[in-house]
């Protein structure tokens, strides 16, 4: 009996050692999130190939990102993200060890260690005027034996010491009033040419001394043609540039300090059409190249100083510029399209008809157009010239190509993604085979009987590699099919070169993708740019033979006017179903809570003109939509002349080449801030789709509190005009911040309250009763963050008994925006030690779970922080009642637990934005955070309440079964024994005892 | 007279550095040929706690150091330098981004009056500082440490005290059983079984 009571007890002691995990342990990285990293759009590359240590490629892009990758997977080595206001002008290489950048509008210069990224120095350039900024790196000039950099940046030359970047000298040009657009320095001189235009006409060169500065000669010329500011360096005495009117071509000699002219029409040339020529950018010695409706044009210039065509191309091409070769020669790479094949020729700078190499490449279609392209040479075994080139497609992506082949390319469109919806998987269709469920279910027992090693510390070291191993590549995350907990979806995100990718949430990898063409560069259309995402059909009825599709919302320029496009893509299969160019422009889209018969949401598209569409054009749609007309409002935000106004249709639009989905719309209410004290900075509404539970709050003396939850509550933060920049820029006494949560239905100020002595940036969260918000207070000197929460007050007397037997309670009021509420606001202050880029909060799929904030940091982190923390009813020393409700003492600030950073160890670089999703389990949450990096991964505020971890062990608990049943098993046997012996020993003592006794005893023994 | 010779620059190189950390206030702001001052600030790890903690995402060329919340970043140089120019006079904010450290925010004023003056204090436990070098307050440690596996920790635990409690229940009761007086178990039994209810103490001993 008794060993049998200790092996349950070990048994017991086992299982109770495998408690549930708080936050993530070290090696459940990668469990159930993942990370990836991006660099953008390649702006320069620069290859450093010449030691035989790594081949590398140092790039900079678009997103103001550094990085040097491996030139054999595309994998970064390093990688800085620069600020975001810190654009890159150039880049170079310098002495062969460090990487120079140009950024800022030519003010900084700095210098990074080439193997492992180290910042060696920085060094800012002062001028007096913007300018163009240009970055030279000679390769075998010195001064004083040093390496120098001319950088022309701010009207001013500087030569800067590449060892550790002191300017050496400076030459103003400001003074000059030339407008500087190339710095030349030719092979083994010392001199350095500065060539630049004053006024539109006259052509000036300066020839500049290396050494110290000093300006040798000073030529000027002027041209009666004009010039548009465009120049293509023919070599180190030649310029080509195009005259006023752009239909002719001037080639500039200097030869000695001589400026001559030689204009020549492009129309000769080409004796063809005319048009509006454009230099494309290229450094090859001899030719320049043109583009010309949609034509490039390849031009050299012959011995005898003639321009003369050399190739008319007229697919879309790409020039890289050119790179020497070790036998003197000068390269360069053209990248053409025809069809799906790209063809990329390398031809040497002397000899047009003979290519150095001649590829041809099938490209997968959605990448589409190459935009730019570089080369690199290396020498293969049998001494020739083998060139690998970097192409930067349409859509982003960076591929790098050498013999015949795509070696490697990166999605980098996904660091700079502009919005982000979810869809649902397909249904599992067909059955499961049954040797396919026997050996997955060997398969899972001898996964668990691993993960059991593991727990009970038997395992050796290959065993955890292969634990870690089996619970990083599950199968079960990364299928395609709906899960019951709904941690299975499609991310569908939008890039911003019109590019949709869908991404699997289980591994993060691409599903499909797709290069939208209404959001490509076309005539109609020359610069088109995304919105927004938006759910546009979700099949619940036909699930089965129904696909999800999504909306795509662009338009065709910047500015808000422009004509809009839209487009439906099919979420399971990547297909475009349908697109549309609009004749009105898109100023904003209101999803409306109503879908028709097919499921498809109804959308209502604002133009600037105030005029509501709806899609889709359907009559159902239309006779939905009428039903429900009187009850739809919406609101615009106008921030640069600080007016909130709110609107509501009015009827079918006047006027002809109307359809009847347009309707006109009427002003309901306008609230005007003073422009002169308030600005609005800050504007956070509800997320539509957010889901609540409970509509009260029971407080800590059994009293209840209605929580005023309305979806149509916004929340404006205003600042004083003074205090718009940044911190620093103004005193306390002038800066305040004013929030106000307005009635978008009816522009009624619920609640406003001033922050004195406070500045933006102001960032914010609304969810449920309450506000969340961020800013910065400067008489402290410490970031802040604020709570609001709302609570109805008409409501309260609802508590009262009798009022619900005599039948005067006001529940089955209806809850009208019309109807004047009595709200009660409660708030309260804490100290944030972190500056913040974006706010987001939890949100599950019924809204029972207790809420958590998620706080991007600029530190680029995303920080889990309980709402508990951020509660109004917080106080210094709580009752006893309400620390049971589970009321933290306040603090002054809000703790910043390092184990709650949900991102832990990783930086969601250059941090966009923050996402959560719903799962179907109602404990969990999918968070999606996006910037240059994406992250994603699940969380539970309140802890998995409603299923075991992924960590529970099956085998554990198998064995343990398996144990109590040998245990009690082997207890009953015992006792059987132990009885049949006691019976005995009974027995004889019978004889002794006295029969009462023994009647006694033996319902005892039983 | 040799080793005396040698030994001089290495003097020179130690006072040159002690001059500098008692004029690196004046230093750490000075008019530049803009608009505004440049503020030059260094940020050291120390050792003892840069140990553990700079794994490979702790290394100095990775850290960032911000003005005002983003409207300038900048990074370290190899020595740990790090400087803002063109910066107006006025009140400021430095940060500094280092995975795996946690820093206190810095306010830095720089005075208008007294070109080049700063001053710098911590924000998070308002300590002055003499000179803008930059420490982490604490390091951080985004992960759960896997507690060894420990009897304490079982009994500790829900299901280790319901343990415990069973085994009181299964080697202490019945040793309690045996010390209670037959006659006096008899009586109770005695008036147990005239009242007709059958009680815990009756079925116990069964048990066993």
């Amino acid at each position: 009996m008794g060993t049998a009571v200790r092996i349950f007890l070990i048994l017991l002691a086992i299982i109770s050692s495998a408690t549930v995990a708080f936050s993530l342990y070290e090696d459940q990285v990668g469990l159930m999130d993942w990370h990836q990293r991006y660099i953008g759009k390649v702006k320069h590359a620069v290859f450093h190939t010449q030691k035989t240590g790594r081949k590398r490629v140092v790039v900079s892009t678009e997103e103001n990102v550094i990085a040097s990758l491996d030139l054999r997977h595309g994998e970064i080595f390093w990688r800085h993200v620069l600020g975001s206001n810190d654009a890159i002008d150039g880049m170079d290489i310098a002495l062969g060890k460090y990487v120079i950048t140009l950024s800022s509008e030519g003010s900084t210069l700095r210098a990074w260690n080439l193997p492992d990224g180290q910042m060696v120095w920085e060094s800012i350039l002062h001028g007096s005027k913007p300018s163009k900024s240009l970055l030279l790196v000679p390769t075998n000039l010195k001064v004083d034996k040093d390496s120098v950099i001319f950088v022309f940046a701010k009207g001013c030359l500087h030569a800067v010491s590449s060892i550790d970047g002191d300017v050496l000298w400076k030459k103003d040009f400001a003074t000059e009033s030339s407008e500087v657009q190339q710095v030349i320095q030719p092979p083994d001189s010392d001199v350095i040419y500065v060539l630049g235009f004053v006024g539109s006409s006259q052509f000036d060169i300066y020839y500049i001394k290396a050494k110290d500065g000093e300006l040798l000669k000073h030529r000027s010329s002027t041209f009666s043609g004009g010039f548009v500011r465009e120049i293509s360096v023919v070599s180190s005495d030649m310029v080509v540039a195009l005259d006023a009117t752009r239909t002719s071509l001037v080639k500039v000699t200097f030869h000695d300090g001589e400026i001559s002219f030689q204009p020549t029409f492009i129309s000769e040339l080409l004796e063809t059409s005319s048009g509006k020529a454009v230099i494309l950018p290229s450094a090859v010695t001899g030719m320049v190249s043109i583009k010309l409706n949609f034509l490039t044009i390849v031009l050299r210039v012959t011995d005898e100083g003639k321009l003369e065509v050399v190739e008319k191309i007229s697919d879309a091409t790409a020039i890289s510029d050119a790179i020497s070769l070790s036998t003197g020669q000068q390269a360069f790479a053209l990248v053409q399209h025809e069809g799906s094949k790209i063809h990329v020729r390398v031809k040497a700078g002397h000899d047009w008809n003979s290519d150095l190499l001649r590829e041809s490449i099938h490209l997968d279609n959605q990448r589409g157009i190459a935009h730019k392209v570089f080369i690199n040479n290396y020498i293969r075994t049998d001494r020739t010239h083998g060139f690998r080139a970097l192409i930067v497609m349409e859509d982003h992506s960076l591929l790098l190509l050498q013999q015949g082949e795509i070696v490697w390319s990166r999605e980098d469109g996904l660091a700079s993604i502009i919005d982000v919806t979810t869809s649902e998987l397909p249904v599992e269709k067909q059955g499961v085979s049954v040797a396919k469920v026997e050996h997955n279910l060997f398969e899972w027992l001898k996964g668990h009987m691993l993960k059991l090693k593991g727990t009970l510390m038997l395992a050796n070291p290959e065993d955890v590699v292969a634990i870690q191993a089996l619970r990083l590549k599950s199968s079960e995350k990364s299928k395609m099919t709906r899960d019951h907990n709904g941690f299975r979806k499609l991310l569908i995100v939008l890039t911003r070169a019109g590019k949709l990718f869908a991404l699997h949430t289980g591994d993060g990898r691409v599903v499909w993708s797709l290069l939208l063409l209404s959001l490509r560069q076309s005539e109609s259309c020359p610069c088109p740019i995304g919105i927004n995402l938006y759910q546009w059909q979700i099949p619940h009825q036909h699930a089965m033979d129904e696909n999800p599709s999504v909306l795509v919302v662009g338009r065709c320029g910047l500015s808000s006017d422009a004509p809009g496009v839209v487009s439906f893509v099919d979420t399971y299969t990547g297909k475009e179903i349908n697109s549309l160019a609009l004749v009105h422009s898109i100023e904003q889209v209101i999803p409306l809570p109503f879908t028709d018969s097919t499921e498809q949401r109804l959308h209502l598209l604002i133009d600037a003109n105030n005029h509501a569409h709806l899609y889709p054009k359907i009559p159902e749609a239309s006779s939905i939509f009428h039903r429900e007309f009187s009850n739809i409002y919406y609101y615009s935000v106008d921030s640069d002349n600080s007016i909130i106004r709110g609107y509501a249709l009015k009827s079918n639009c006047a006027g002809e080449d109307v359809d009847e989905y347009c309707f006109d719309t009427r002003e309901l209410w306008s609230v005007v801030f003073p422009v002169e004290s308030e600005k609005i900075i800050a504007t956070v509404r509800r997320k539509l789709n957010e889901v609540v539970h409970t509509q009260a709050k029971v407080i800590a003396d059994q009293d209840v509190m209605y929580k005023y939850i309305s979806k149509n509550l916004l929340f404006v933060a205003t600042v004083s005009p003074k205090a718009i920049g940044q911190i620093g820029s103004a005193s306390p006494e002038e800066s305040w911040i004013i929030v106000y949560i307005i009635d978008t239905v009816t522009g009624r100020i619920l609640h406003r309250m001033t922050h004195h002595g406070s500045q933006g940036p102001v960032h914010a969260v609304f969810s449920e009763n309450w506000v969340v918000y961020h800013y910065f207070n400067l008489r402290a000197h410490r970031y802040e963050m604020s709570v609001i929460e709302i609570y109805d007050q008409s409501r309260a007397d609802n508590k009262d008994i009798w009022k619900f037997v005599l039948g005067k309670h006001n529940l089955t009021v209806p809850i009208s925006s019309y109807s004047q509420p009595e709200v009660v606001t409660k708030s309260q202050s804490y100290f944030f030690s972190h500056s913040v880029k974006e706010i987001a909060v939890t949100s599950t799929a019924m809204g029972i779970t207790s809420k958590q904030l998620l706080i991007g940091t600029s530190g680029d982190q995303v920080l889990a922080l309980d709402k508990r923390f951020l509660d109004p009813r917080r106080s210094l020393n709580p009752s006893q009642a309400e620390k049971e409700e589970g009321i933290i003492p306040l603090t002054d600030s809000l703790p910043i637990i390092p184990q709650s950073y949900v991102t832990h160890s990783v930086k969601v670089e250059g941090l966009r934005s923050i996402i959560t999703v719903p799962a179907k389990l109602e404990s969990t949450t999918l968070l999606f955070a996006h910037g240059v990096d994406l992250f994603f991964t699940r969380l539970a505020p309140s802890r998995t309440y409603d299923s075991l971890t992924e960590d529970f062990s099956y085998a554990l608990l198998l064995i343990t079964i398996v144990a109590l049943v040998a245990a009690i098993y082997v207890t009953w046997i015992l006792s059987e024994r132990k009885e049949l012996r006691e019976k005995w020993r009974f027995n004889s003592r019978k004889k002794i005892l006295s029969a009462p006794l023994l009647i006694f005893c033996l319902p005892n023994l039983r | 007279m040799a080793p005396i010779i040698r030994s001089k620059p290495a003097i020179a190189l130690l006072f040159v550095q002690f001059c500098f950390s008692v004029i690196s206030l004046a230093l750490a702001g000075s008019s530049g040929s803009g608009n505004g001052f440049t503020i030059n600030g260094r940020v050291r790890i120390p050792q003892s706690i840069g140990v553990s903690g700079l794994g490979q995402s702790g290394k100095l060329s990775n850290v960032k150091v911000r003005l005002n919340g983003g409207q300038n970043v900048t990074f370290l140089r190899p020595d740990g330098y790090f400087s803002f120019h063109n910066v107006p006079a006025g009140t400021h904010l430095i940060e500094v981004d280092a995975i795996g450290f946690f820093f206190s925010p810095v306010r830095v004023d720089v005075s208008a009056r007294h070109p080049g003056k700063i001053q710098a204090a911590l924000t998070e436990n308002r300590r002055g500082l003499a000179e803008l070098v930059l420490e982490p307050l604490r390091e951080e440690q985004y992960y759960e440490i896997r507690e060894p596996f420990s009897i304490m920790s079982i009994v500790k635990s829900p299901m280790g005290l319901m343990v415990g409690f069973m085994v009181i229940v299964v080697f202490l009761m019945p040793k309690l059983m045996e010390n209670i007086d037959p006659e006096e178990m008899r009586r109770a039994q005695e008036e147990m079984r005239n009242q007709g209810v059958p009680s815990l103490s009756s079925l116990l001993p069964r048990a066993s």
